[in-house]
């Protein structure tokens, strides 16, 4: 896909410019060129549904839409050897803490995409009693994929912007992806006290 | 309906009716243990269709729904108020009598607060044990502070309890244990890729046999029917679809059915055989699904292909006339939001003429292979008398031999008019569960056929007011969803927004036999009769 046809390109060109400000070792840079070329042409997720959206993202997997041609198919069963959550439906309060645990069992790097109005926002149930109103409450958030559910080719965009994302971010040194996610924690301190 | 009020006097002389969309027998709390044996033994009422747990601000209750097969598929509703004040309202259980009263019981309690006397098992069902309050209470406070997202684990989860009575009439907790101590207990889900979803089974093993399974519910519980209470009934629909998204357009078919039964409102006939093409595009859709998952829980991947292939054909019908893939959206109060797609029939025609053959296919591939038959033939038994009592309706009921077919026991929208024939097996096992999903999809394809070419003309939508409000009343309907027969219970005061909504969903019946299927059989064959039954998550938890 050319780089036209996708939007929020100003959040790449944002990440570029980090990077290019504190400036790329040339060794370090090609390895983090070549890691992360891998990394985002062999994304596997973690098979986690709980609702519509898992359907979907099945049809992904199906002939159809066949996301093994960008690398997507492994659906690993064990956070330890996926490298992304791709939250597919509604959070309520119960499983909110069995998502708070898988995110913290996956391996670094690890990406986590919100699919769906209610992994977005809460969706049609956020007025509920027991709705988280969106993930990012609890984890950070990489793409957002708004839908009820969205269409395969939404998923695919979003796992696309995420493949961009992975390809302009440092894998040594420079910009520490576990320090964001401390960030986060600080930000929400009520919560990760509470981590069993 | 005279009839039966007659046979329940002869019995109660003094017994006490309301009048409505069904029959309602008022019975007093001391007396309903006894009236309930009655019920179930001398009038026949062998199926408890529906358990709705009710605050009505002054008292706390239940409204249960009885069917009874013997009798023409006569329902009966029961009113019974609990005792007690609001802190310790209770009813006798009736869980000994309909088994199938053992998960709704629960969920009653959770959601509305009434302790169940004699229930062996009186946790809550779908929300975290350490919550506050029963939110389907009118004063639920639910204010955020009560109960925080909490990221700690659940406490105590071994922890259970009944409620007795005492000699003064006072309600006793007594404490017990779900497992027992010396018990091997092995935790499957909530997240586990073949639980078809959020649900988690603790199981109890004795080296590789399963004991006992205690199903956890509630990882995706929405709390559907306390949003319902909040909007008007137009806004209410769209929640059927996303309970079971394979269920989507029959789901809503019954909410839409019940609330124009409420409104005395005619649907046009096209408009009715739409829907019923719908809801049969919909249970093909829905058992190719069942059909790949099962195929791939055994690790027969391939399979899953093949029915995904065939489900794609379906669902670009939906989409060229609903405009989505999933959560159509497409029925609404009075009839369907739009025309069909100038595309339908031919689509629909092509589709019938492929399916044959394909279903040859699958039979080839998968359902005469060994290791599909050594693990489905004989795995998961579960008799006749069983699966009414659990009320297990759907092709899973009626691969136990039930004839239960709510399109053929009292027929709806287009039914009437076209010929089929309600698949029945005699093995009373996965397989015969799963070989009368894959010959109901022949029996879809034969309605379709006999109805695609006769939609008739006219409007495809009754004229409805534009404040939509209900007269004060309650009213049950049933349909056929894919998996069962789907209940929807309104109470309306003659608002714009219900009093009261419950869904009786048949997933919901579903879980409740995992723990009767699965003891004695290998803890391998747990996965593959979860498959075979083909609950839906969402549908159980709302």
């Amino acid at each position: 896909m050319p780089r036209e046809a996708f939007k929020n390109n100003e959040y790449i060109d944002q990440l570029v410019e980090e990077l290019n400000a504190t400036g790329a070792n040339v060794v370090v840079g090609k390895f983090d060129e070549l890691i992360n070329w891998g990394v985002a042409n062999s994304l596997w997720p973690l098979c986690f549904g709980t609702s519509c959206c898992a359907i979907e993202f099945m049809s992904l997997g199906a002939a159809r839409y066949d996301m093994a041609r960008f690398g997507f198919e492994v659906a690993r069963n064990s956070p330890r050897q996926a490298d992304y959550i791709m939250v597919q439906g509604t959070i309520v309060h119960r499983m909110a803490s069995v998502l708070r645990r898988l995110y913290e069992q996956l391996a670094e790097p690890k990406y986590v995409i919100a699919c769906g109005g209610c992994a977005v926002s809460g969706g049609p149930f956020k007025n509920s009693y027991c709705v988280l109103p969106g993930v990012d409450k609890i984890i950070p958030v990489d793409v957002y994929v708004p839908g009820c559910p969205p269409r395969p080719e939404a998923m695919f965009y979003g796992l696309m912007q995420l493949q961009r994302k992975i390809k302009v971010q440092k894998f040594f040194g420079g910009v520490n992806r576990k320090e964001k996610i401390d960030q986060f924690f600080a930000q929400h301190p009520e919560q990760e006290g509470q981590i069993g | 309906m005279s009839d039966l009020k007659n046979n329940i006097l002869k019995v109660y002389p003094d017994a006490t009716f309301e009048e409505g969309d069904n029959l309602l027998l008022v019975v007093a709390e001391d007396k309903w243990l006894s009236v309930a044996n009655d019920l179930k033994n001398k009038l026949g009422f062998d199926v408890l269709s529906a358990l709705v747990g009710m605050d009505w601000k002054d008292s706390l209750g239940v409204i249960y729904y009885l069917t009874s097969t013997s009798h023409d598929w006569q329902v009966l509703a029961v009113k019974v108020l609990a005792q007690g004040d609001r802190d310790n309202a209770f009813i006798h259980s009736v869980s000994s009598l309909w088994k199938v009263a053992n998960f709704q019981e629960r969920e009653a309690y959770d959601l509305v607060g009434i302790k169940f006397i004699g229930h062996p098992d009186m946790r809550r069902f779908f929300l975290r044990n350490d919550w506050v309050g029963h939110p389907l209470r009118k004063d639920y406070d639910a204010n955020p502070d009560l109960n925080p997202i909490r990221l700690t684990d659940e406490e105590h989860e071994d922890d259970t309890r009944s409620f007795q009575l005492d000699e003064n009439g006072k309600v006793v907790e007594v404490p017990g244990k779900v497992f027992e101590a010396d018990d091997y207990v092995v935790n499957i889900g909530p997240q586990h890729p073949s639980t078809h979803g959020v649900m988690r089974f603790r199981t109890a093993i004795d080296g590789e046999i399963v004991k006992k399974v205690d199903v956890v519910s509630g990882y995706i519980h929405r709390g559907i029917e306390k949003l319902c209470e909040g909007l008007t009934y137009p806004q209410t629909l769209h929640f059927t679809d996303r309970m079971d998204y394979m269920s989507a357009h029959q789901n809503r078919h019954c909410l839409c059915m019940c609330i124009e039964k409420a409104l005395g409102i005619e649907v046009p006939r096209r408009a009715q055989v739409i829907r019923t093409m719908m809801d049969e595009l919909m249970r093909i859709s829905s058992h190719l699904l069942s059909f790949g998952c099962t195929a791939m829980d055994l690790g027969a991947t391939t399979a899953f292909f093949y029915g995904f292939r065939e489900r794609e054909m379906v669902l670009d019908i939906f989409e060229k006339t609903c405009g989505a893939r999933m959560s159509m959206n497409y029925n609404v109060i009075g009839g369907v939001i739009a025309d069909i797609h100038p595309d339908f029939v031919k689509d629909v025609k092509e589709f019938v003429r492929i399916m044959p053959s394909r279903l040859k296919e699958y039979h080839t591939v998968f359902s005469g292979n060994i290791i599909a038959k050594n693990r489905l033939v004989g795995v998961g038994m579960l008799s006749k008398e069983d699966a009414i009592n659990y009320d297990i309706t759907g092709p899973s009921g009626r691969g136990s031999n039930w004839s239960c077919d709510c399109r053929k026991k009292h027929p709806y929208a287009a039914y009437d008019m076209v010929q089929f024939d309600e698949v029945l097996l005699d093995g009373c096992d996965s397989y015969s569960r799963y070989m009368v999903r894959m010959k109901e999809i022949e029996q879809s394809c034969r309605i379709l056929e006999q109805l695609v070419d006769q939609i008739p003309e006219g409007d495809i939508r009754a004229q409805v007011p534009k404040m939509i409000k209900l007269p004060a009343g309650r009213w049950y309907q049933q349909v056929e969803a894919s998996r069962g027969t789907f209940g929807v219970y309104i109470e309306s005061t003659g608002e714009k927004n219900p009093y009261r909504v419950h869904f009786q969903s048949p997933c919901f019946n579903l879980v409740g036999v995992m723990d009767l299927t699965c003891k004695g059989n290998m803890i391998a064959d747990l996965i593959t009769i979860g498959a075979a039954l083909d609950f839906v998550i969402p549908d159980i938890d709302r």
